[in-house]
């Protein structure tokens, strides 16, 4: 009963996070802080997908939620190694 | 006051916490105005976010009747990837001279390990 209104509480607040992390992407003063903006948004969208899964009452989600993590990990530091060396793979 | 009645109240105050912590992660990433206390905000709060929509989501299925191991790895690959990323973030911030100018002093005597000669592969 109250599960429901919560999680709706939970995806609004992910949304307006979105919503500010998607502000802080354009208007972000360096380069470091447009891949920080990217993290931050893949942990968001892990999030919403983990809670859109609980409100379908499947597991099903947390599989594209695992794959979101994981290739969000790879391509912050991907981004990060070729800002500094110049190429991802040496 | 049955026991679901309790379970649904418990996941509830989990998920208004958790759905908090990632809304003031993603507005001190926007609000603070040095690059370091950028990258701590975001870094720590949203995966408390995260961290209680999993535990809600295992426990909601546990509920049902349904046992996943997803949750568990979702958790701990976060829990162990994001100070990395953070790491990560901080030596490009450094190299790259976008951080405060003045650190403060690492208090081993030596220079910071990022600004050694050798230095480490990032």
């Amino acid at each position: 009963m109250i599960l429901p209104i919560a999680l709706t509480f939970f995806l609004g607040c992910i949304a307006l996070s979105l919503v500010l992390n998607l502000w802080r992407l354009f208007t972000a003063p360096t380069v470091t802080d447009r891949i920080l903006t990217l993290d931050t948004m893949t942990v968001n969208v892990v999030a919403l997908v983990v809670a859109y899964g609980i409100w379908a009452g499947t597991g099903l989600y947390l599989e594209i939620a695992v794959l979101f993590a994981l290739t969000g990990f790879v391509g912050t530091v991907a981004y990060c190694k070729f800002l500094l060396r110049g190429s991802i793979i040496e | 006051m049955t026991f679901a009645f309790l379970l649904d109240l418990a996941l509830s105050a989990l998920l208004i916490g958790g759905g908090v912590f990632a809304f003031v992660g993603s507005y001190g990433l926007l609000r603070l105005p040095r690059p370091m206390q950028r990258l701590h905000a975001p870094t720590k709060a949203t995966t408390i976010g995260v961290g209680s929509a999993l535990v809600v989501s295992a426990l909601d299925l546990a509920g049902q009747g349904v046992v996943s191991w997803q949750e568990a790895l979702i958790t701990l690959f976060l829990l162990l990837t994001a100070p990395i990323s953070a790491l990560v973030l901080a030596k490009t911030l450094i190299l790259r001279g976008e951080a405060d100018p003045n650190l403060p002093d690492p208090g081993t005597g030596r220079p910071w390990a990022t600004l050694a000669k050798e230095r480490p592969d990032p």
